[in-house]
């Protein structure tokens, strides 16, 4: 079957930031997105919340260039006082054009 | 006085929070599941509502216009003093003041209901529409204290050449708390119980009053497995905030009291608004603090209000602060 190259972007953050997070994926290209919930501790082990260790893990699978995009939004808006974790991996998808944006739709 | 507190000790709330904080100590795999605990805060807080509202077309305007007053004077006292504490006194930077004052600023609604309850134990219940009071003292902390935060931010950002943050805006700030889930239920529930008055109230009290005791129990039982969840992160925060913990609900308690008092609460009613005064928020001042004021480390705000001042309050605080209106009155 054919398949096409997209990335896989997994961003691992505080509950608090997930409205936000989720938001500016749609802005910053993303067709879609599916968040989790799960239990861990990172680097910093804070716990801004009444029920400590909870987080997000947020996924989104879209074009390469959205994926840099995204990664380094986060980086430059929350690595310095959130605990965020944000990666990419390489997928193979069926539909390709399910996770790009339509051109002139961009930035909605 | 020292008998109050032993007969305080030995009542159902501080029982169950004991036994949550030794579950915890002894490493016990117990905990009430995540969802439950939600239920039952929305369970409380929903009941407390409906009551409250209920109690509150008893009341007549007059009677509540002095209190309301004070309680907002108290909302807007509590975080200037907390963060003046924080900042001058244990010298901590500006978002970590401000955070800490957005905690103690606003309320802890399960204190509240503890020191209802202890009113009632003792025969002084305090006045039916104190739930009223409560939401009032809910929010203007929260605000007064973010704003006092982001004032002093963004003349930071400014000198720094920052663009101005395009998140922790006042619209986000206002929505977060404005639409958390304590408002929501609890002045909801005032609404709903005003409307539906004492006819409705009769119906639906087999679930919302008769559970409400052993609902209470429960939910107090989990709070102590939160705070001994804490207990640890005392080391870390240092005896400044284990003193900040305990003396800033003092004088917060004992400023509720004599204001509660002045406005012509019974001395329940102002050991109560005390009580209000005393607590610090653990569940909607977090996510607000976090989202406006990112630089603030949250340990030491929750440490010191759910480790600190919440047991502080539900094992000491309460007849303490009853013991004052009682002599007050006298």
């Amino acid at each position: 079957m054919l398949t096409y190259p997209f990335k896989l972007v997994t961003i691992i953050a505080e509950p608090v930031l997930e409205p936000r997070i989720t938001q500016e994926l749609r802005r910053l290209g993303a067709t879609g997105f599916t968040v989790v919930e799960g239990r861990g501790e990172g680097s910093r082990a804070l716990h801004a919340a009444e029920i400590p260790g909870i987080n997000v893990r947020i996924e989104t699978i879209v074009p390469p260039d959205v994926a840099d995009r995204i990664v380094e939004y986060i980086a430059q808006h929350y690595f310095t006082d959130y605990e965020v974790i944000a990666y990419l991996s390489d997928v193979s998808v069926v539909r390709g054009d399910k996770y790009r944006k339509p051109f002139n739709q961009g930035g909605n | 006085m020292l008998d109050i507190l032993k007969a305080n000790l030995l009542s159902p709330i501080p029982l169950a929070f004991a036994l949550g904080i030794f579950a915890r100590l002894v490493k016990s795999e117990f905990s009430l599941p995540k969802d439950i605990y939600s239920a039952l805060s929305i369970y409380l807080l929903f009941a407390l509502g409906l009551k409250g509202g209920v109690e509150l077309a008893h009341a007549s305007f007059d009677a509540i216009v002095a209190p309301a007053g004070v309680t907002l004077l108290l909302g807007c006292i509590t975080p200037l003093t907390a963060y003046g504490v924080m900042r001058y006194v244990g010298r901590f930077n500006t978002s970590d003041s401000a955070g800490m004052a957005a905690h103690y600023g606003s309320v802890s609604a399960v204190t509240f209901i503890a020191a209802q309850q202890y009113m009632q134990r003792v025969g002084a219940p305090a006045e039916g529409y104190m739930p009223t009071l409560l939401t009032l003292l809910e929010s203007p902390g929260i605000h007064i204290a973010l704003f006092i935060g982001a004032v002093q931010r963004n003349r930071q950002a400014a000198s720094a050449g920052a663009d101005a943050a395009d998140h922790g805006s006042i619209k986000e700030v206002l929505h977060e708390v404005l639409t958390g889930r304590t408002m929501i239920l609890l002045v909801g529930g005032l609404v709903v119980g005003y409307f539906m008055g004492e006819p409705g109230w009769q119906a639906v009290s087999p679930f919302f009053d008769s559970g409400f005791k052993g609902a209470l129990m429960l939910f107090l039982l989990e709070m102590g497995v939160v705070a001994g969840g804490r207990l640890g992160d005392l080391k870390k925060v240092g005896p400044f905030l284990l003193g900040f913990g305990m003396l800033v609900p003092l004088l917060h308690g004992a400023l509720g009291v004599i204001l509660g008092e002045w406005a012509g609460l019974s001395p329940g009613g102002a050991a109560v608004l005390g009580t209000m005064a005393a607590s610090a928020s653990y569940i909607a001042a977090p996510p607000a603090v976090r989202l406006t004021l990112p630089d603030a480390n949250p340990t030491y705000s929750l440490t010191a209000a759910l480790a600190i001042t919440f047991p502080f309050n539900i094992l000491a605080g309460i007849p303490i602060y009853y013991y004052l209106a009682q002599r007050l009155a006298a």
